[in-house]
């Protein structure tokens, strides 16, 4: 077996939020670390999970890469591919639906110019479709990083997607 | 009536945090259950509450805590089920958000009854920013001693963590939130074993639902009896509901069990009434797995009773007439709402989330999501009626998990009780289009 070392390195910062998850499991029990610590690595390898991400943390926690792979391909939250900087995550299910939320996803299609599952041409958004996020009490709605935007109306997105063009940084959670 | 319990103190100022939720007797019950009671004192009192779990089960909670093995010197765990993501469900989040003490309040007592000393609270990873109230809040209760080494003296030690998510609605089986927080894919288990016998790490494990810890506090308290009281029959205490769809009022509700499912609709307490003025057409009672059912049989039992908010009387006639509980997810839906349309997109959402496990549910989701978008597409034959119920009935009992089941029974419920308007759909693919559906935002439907 050849190993090649990864070339990436968590920030000191995160390096010490990985020895604290570490702290939360019995000391042979390490690998339920793997989901926080895939969640650090998205946030801070450019909002995704490269194979070279995934060897890494592999590498941290001591557990053969396959691990990784096949935790991070079954959760949803874990993207495989990059993603615009602001990914738009729109809930469609039931109550969203019910509230509008195709038109939602046809109002930022337009406005962005730019189909569900692409970047914008300047790789600052992408809008995804989500199940349930559990605001079908504040529906429509959808989620950017790790924050709820709620009771969506046309001018709030509005509002919403000129503030985030201002900031213009990666949308984490971690 | 509405009777507040859980959100008793839900509108008082700084509630979130330890100062203001310790001067409303928070903690109380840590003090009385580590310097009064014994662990098996406890588990009598959940017991005598009749306290049923809340995250959909109903399983009752004082039995599934007596089942836990007590081996000598091997770790027991409590694990609670915070991965709310059963679609029309959001009062695990409201009550973490705003009371998040409320839950390690809970967490503390009840892993002090069953004998644990680590305990987690498994969190959808949607909910990310929940987990950082989360953990501010387990950061104040340790600093005040009710977390941590020998809490109040009293020679009891607990740890208490909380574990992210990675986006998956599977994760809230109990057995494939232990599978996710060991690190790995949410497969549910083959049981038995159950939890109480080898859980996390192979241990003793109970997985409770959020609300469900955190009603043990008020039980604690003031007794299993007096709750018991609350409540009608073996549907004690109360249940928050979180209401969503075409209602004036959608938000989450403590409810006393028992209140009759017209009143939370219709009266300004609760949901107050169908908006825009519209009649109800239908409505899915306890989340997105659960039978829909039809204006006159949510309202009315078929033997003409008044429908109550209570696990009995929701079920009342089987699935023939009647529905579940469930989460507590009450979606109602107004008279121009397209049930297949709103079915599709339940199938939709089950389809993505079976974790692929066994064949009729893999497959079986798969197939039901396609044949209902051919309903809405206006390419569906009468035959695909029957196809789907058969594929259903092929889902039901026939996997490890309930997922199937709950994949199934909105689809059985949806042509049991809505047969109609999937044959118009059929016989005039136009009608689809002359659904008009209410949205929120004015505007919106010429978008």
């Amino acid at each position: 077996m050849t190993e090649t070392k990864p070339q990436i390195q968590f920030s000191l910062e995160a390096l010490q939020q990985v020895h604290e998850i570490l702290l939360q499991y019995p000391a042979d029990k390490s690998k339920s670390a793997l989901l926080p610590i895939l969640h650090l690595a998205q946030a801070e390898f450019g909002g995704w999970l490269s194979a070279e991400t995934m060897d890494y943390v592999a590498s941290i926690l001591k557990i053969q890469p396959i691990e990784v792979y096949e935790v991070a391909s079954f959760y949803s939250m874990y993207n495989l591919k990059p993603v615009g900087k602001y990914l738009i995550e729109v809930c469609q299910t039931s109550s969203c639906w019910m509230c509008g939320s195709e038109d939602i996803v046809r109002y930022l299609e337009k406005k962005l110019q730019v189909e569900t599952g692409q970047p914008t041409q300047d790789g600052m958004f992408q809008i995804k479709t989500v199940e349930c996020l559990g605001s079908c009490g504040t529906a429509p709605m959808f989620q950017i990083g790790d924050k709820y935007y709620e009771n969506l109306t046309f001018e709030k997105i509005d509002t919403i997607l000129d503030e985030l063009r201002a900031e213009n940084k990666y949308s984490r959670y971690v | 009536m509405s009777k507040k319990i859980l959100l008793q103190y839900d509108h008082i100022p700084g509630i979130n945090t330890f100062e203001v939720y310790r001067q409303n007797n928070g903690y109380k019950s840590v003090e009385k259950a580590l310097k009064t009671m014994k662990p098996e004192e406890i588990v009598e009192q959940v017991k005598v509450s009749g306290l049923r779990g809340r995250g959909g089960a109903g399983f009752p909670t004082g039995m599934k805590w007596s089942f836990l093995a007590k081996p000598e010197g091997v770790p027991r765990y409590l694990v609670c089920n915070a991965d709310e993501s059963e679609p029309g469900t959001f009062k695990d989040r409201y009550l973490m958000e705003r009371i998040p003490h409320l839950l390690i309040e809970g967490m503390i007592t009840s892993s002090f009854a069953l004998g644990a000393n680590t305990s987690y609270i498994y969190v959808r990873g949607e909910y990310y920013y929940i987990i950082k109230i989360l953990q501010k809040a387990i950061k104040e209760a340790y600093a005040a001693g009710f977390l941590g080494k020998n809490i109040l003296g009293t020679g009891y030690n607990l740890d208490l963590f909380v574990q992210p998510g990675g986006g998956a609605y599977i994760c809230g089986e109990e057995t494939a939130l232990i599978e996710s927080l060991e690190g790995k894919r949410g497969n549910p288990r083959i049981k038995p074993p159950f939890p109480a016998i080898a859980g996390l790490w192979g241990c003793p494990t109970v997985v409770n639902n959020v609300e469900t810890i955190a009603a043990v506090v008020p039980i604690v308290n003031d007794g299993g009896e007096t709750y018991a009281a609350i409540g009608i029959g073996k549907s004690t205490g109360t249940k928050l509901i979180s209401a969503s769809g075409h209602i004036n009022k959608p938000g989450v509700y403590e409810i006393e069990l028992g209140v009759p499912v017209e009143e939370f609709i219709y009266s300004d307490e609760y949901c107050g009434g169908i908006r825009n003025g519209k009649k109800l057409k239908a409505v899915v009672a306890g989340g997105s797995s659960v039978p829909i059912l039809p204006t006159e049989l949510i309202l009315k039992t078929a033997n003409g009773e008044p429908r109550l908010m209570s696990y009995e009387s929701l079920s009342d006639g089987g699935f023939a007439t009647g529905t579940m509980m469930g989460s507590g997810g009450f979606i109602a839906m107004d008279e121009d709402t397209s049930v297949v349309k709103n079915l599709f997109t339940f199938a939709r959402f089950y389809h993505h989330e079976s974790c692929g496990q066994c064949s009729p549910c893999r497959e079986g989701t798969g197939w039901m999501e396609k044949i209902l978008k051919k309903f809405i597409d206006g390419k569906a034959t009468l035959a695909d009626i029957d196809l789907l119920w058969d594929i259903q009935s092929k889902i039901e009992g026939k996997t490890i998990c309930p997922l199937g089941e709950a994949a199934a029974w909105p689809v059985a419920a949806a042509i049991r009780h809505f047969r109609p308007e999937f044959e118009a759909y059929v016989n005039n693919p136009q009608s689809i289009h002359d659904v008009k559906h209410y949205f929120r935002l004015n505007g919106l439907v010429e978008a």
